[in-house]
């Protein structure tokens, strides 16, 4: 058997020696075949579906004189949308580092720090509790300048030294703020829900149409980066005849449902409970309205006017559905049973009978879709927003996910020829990652668990903060913000629609034409809607 | 050291075997220019939590850490295979695997934030892979099997070949 002198190369140890290169041919062969399979997968999908991620809306320089705001309302939204255009309180601030000191990976005090400066100043804030007004003034005084209080809000619309204000009170006062704001000129930044009563809807749409103010409603999702992603899925037709699109709110705990702190120096010394209730009759001091206003139809808007709102507006944005044809809203309050008059369990189907999105299979099959919303504040499962077409699926949240449909026209060839498989997602887009067009489990494990966050220039940013830029972006260099009266009014008639069925019990329709809720029994539809 | 063919056989297999496991893993990345270790780094569970999350959320030590995944992972599997520095190529793959095991140990009370196929406790298929590795360093083969032969045999070194001289 011995065969090899030593220190001399013979044939055998050739073999030996280089027994890997078949391995490695081997391994060439199977990888490239691997990857050119998996390539012509991707790219046929790709190709298929063309979807392209969207850029964001543009949104100009922050340049030239600071723009002097007033805050209307410096509660907790208040709070978020100051931080948001760069000012935090003292004890927001404080609070935050100490976060930071125990939990490193707490990085929001930073994500603040570093964000871009917005050019504006505080000039004024007018807040009917005392603390919260002092507290502003305490935390966002400067050497140089002092934000001024106004005690009530006319004051500070009348004010010369008030550009552009943030209204962020209780929802029975966004729309008589901002139409007298709008007739004073000023810019208006106004939280959702837009408006209270059908009357103020029109009066404040009027208003705004007729001036030359910049006028932004609070849907700050019309920023996220996968909704306007999610447009051009429309577009393109990706989905198919899309019949029901289904949302939902998903809360179980006393913050969610509206259950706030009420202050401990709360009381009518320090609040101006007159003020607070001067649109709404004679209605004895009481804490728990001041602080927990959402929970009563006098000043709140429920779950309706409260959270749908920001689901139909998602929807909207990507969809363009407008006002619905019908609405129809179903609830009770089941599981806070506190003496709230909101209720906390809630069904609303909105009929859009003429939207279309195109479709894949023969002429007439084209139109009509429901929009579905679901909301409990007794359970906190996520369920996700799905739009359900004849072709495919799409979940959106900040990650969006479609999966095509078994029995698509579009997709049948591809299905068949297993290119496509309906159980695994032909599109997935993360605006961390990029566009995948075959996405593996482990991926989508790490975006559905948030793991990876959204980022604009290198930057993890606040949705709130691009929209509040973009409307000072409008105001300084001129355009129309994304979510501008035409929106807000669709917004609002859908939620008022919505509420009114839920009091009534009954179906409520719009005529477009004359743009107004149909009413064949002469109800007061304002006094229903704050009752 | 000395062989039974049968023995050589196998640990040569095995060897080559990881080198696959390996080189695919590495070229897989190489091939997808968004890969990253980022979301693995940041899911991380257990006492390292910290450190992993650390790393990943640094974008200078993270790009180092991909390179090192890529690379490693390639140049680790082409040497195995090759049969060549066969020792630093095994510890060098020792060391990648247990960063991935402690990153997500199958502990109990660690839920996995991987999806797995399989039911694992304690012991997964990364750590046995790594005692697969050590068993490959302790029982080298290259220098009989592998490009490590062709070289000795160059220098005119003697070989010990147990194998072959029974």
């Amino acid at each position: 058997m011995k065969e090899e002198e030593k220190g001399g190369m013979t044939r055998r140890d050739l073999i030996k020696g280089l027994v890997a290169l078949p391995v490695l041919g081997g391994f060439v062969i199977g990888a490239s075949s691997k990857r050119s399979h998996d390539r012509e997968l991707k790219e046929s999908i790709l190709k298929e579906l063309s979807i392209e991620a969207a850029e964001p809306p543009s949104s100009g320089p922050m340049s030239g004189d600071p723009i002097r705001v007033g805050i209307i309302g410096f509660g907790i939204r208040g709070h978020q949308l100051a931080r948001a255009a760069g000012f935090a309180t003292k004890e927001w601030i404080e609070s935050m580092r100490q976060n930071a000191l125990t939990n490193k990976n707490d990085t929001r005090l930073k994500d603040f720090l570093d964000q871009e400066d917005l050019n504006i100043i505080i000039a004024g804030v007018c807040d009917l509790f005392d603390v919260r007004a002092e507290e502003l003034i305490d935390s966002f005084k400067t050497e140089n300048h002092t934000p001024k209080r106004f005690r009530h809000y006319s004051e500070m619309l009348q004010s010369p030294d008030i550009d552009a204000v943030m209204i962020a009170t209780a929802d029975h006062w966004h729309a008589p703020i901002a139409i007298e704001a709008t007739k004073a000129g000023k810019h208006v930044y106004i939280e959702k829900p837009m408006t209270h009563t059908l009357n103020e809807t029109y009066e404040l749409y009027d208003a705004v149409q007729s001036s030359g103010v910049v006028f932004q409603l609070g849907h700050q999702h019309r920023q996220t980066q996968s909704f306007l992603t999610a447009q051009d899925i429309i577009k393109k037709n990706v989905l198919g005849h899309i019949s029901l699109v289904q949302t939902n709110t998903n809360r179980n705990d006393d913050n969610g449902a509206w259950q706030y702190l009420i202050h401990e120096k709360a009381n009518p010394q320090t609040i101006d409970w007159d003020q607070f209730v001067s649109n709404r009759g004679s209605i004895p001091f009481n804490n728990e309205h001041f602080f927990r206003w959402r929970k009563w139809w006098t000043y709140g808007s429920g779950l309706t006017g409260d959270l749908m709102t920001h689901d139909y507006d998602r929807v909207n944005t990507i969809m363009k559905i407008g006002i619905p044809k019908f609405a129809l809203t179903s609830g009770g309050i089941y599981t806070h049973i506190d003496g709230r008059n909101v209720p906390d369990v809630v069904q609303v189907a909105l009929e859009f009978p003429d939207y279309t999105s195109g479709t894949s299979q023969e002429p007439g099959k084209e139109k009509g879709m429901t929009f579905l919303y679901s909301a409990t504040l007794g359970n906190g499962h996520e369920r996700p927003s799905i739009m359900m077409g004849h072709d495919g699926t799409m979940e959106i949240g900040n990650q969006l996910t479609v999966h095509a449909e078994r029995r698509s026209t579009r997709y049948q060839a591809m299905i068949d020829e297993k290119v496509l498989v309906p159980e695994i997602p032909v599109f997935s887009y993360d605006p961390a990652m990029g566009v995948d067009g075959v996405t593996s489990a482990t991926a989508k494990y790490f975006a559905n668990r948030g793991l990876m966050y959204t980022y604009r220039d290198g930057k993890r940013v606040d949705s709130t903060f691009l929209h509040i830029r973009e409307w000072l972006s409008c105001i300084r260099n001129g355009g129309n913000p994304s979510c501008g009266i035409e929106q807000g009014f669709q917004e609002a008639i859908t939620a008022l629609m919505s509420t009114i069925s839920y009091k009534l019990g009954v179906r409520v329709e719009w005529d477009k034409d004359k743009r107004e809720i149909l009413n064949p029994n002469g109800v007061n539809y304002d006094e229903v809607l704050i009752s | 050291m000395t062989y039974t063919k049968n023995q050589l056989t196998y640990l040569v297999i095995l060897r080559l075997l990881i080198g696959w496991h390996f080189l695919y893993e590495g070229v897989v990345k190489l091939w997808n220019p968004e890969w990253s270790s980022k979301g693995f780094m940041m899911s991380s569970e257990w006492i390292f939590e910290d450190l992993f999350q650390t790393m990943a959320q640094n974008e200078g030590i993270l790009s180092m850490v991909d390179f090192i995944n890529v690379w490693g992972l390639t140049i680790i599997g082409l040497l195995l295979i090759l049969g060549l520095f066969n020792k630093a190529a095994s510890i060098g793959g020792v060391a990648l695997l247990a960063m991935y095991y402690l990153a997500h140990p199958p502990l109990v009370g660690i839920v996995s934030a991987l999806p797995t196929e399989g039911s694992y406790l304690i012991v997964n298929k990364n750590l046995i892979e790594l005692f697969a590795l050590l068993v490959i360093c302790a029982f080298p083969t290259s220098h009989i099997i592998g490009i490590e032969h062709l070289i000795a045999k160059f220098r005119g070194a003697a070989i010990d070949e147990s194998t072959d001289s029974k």
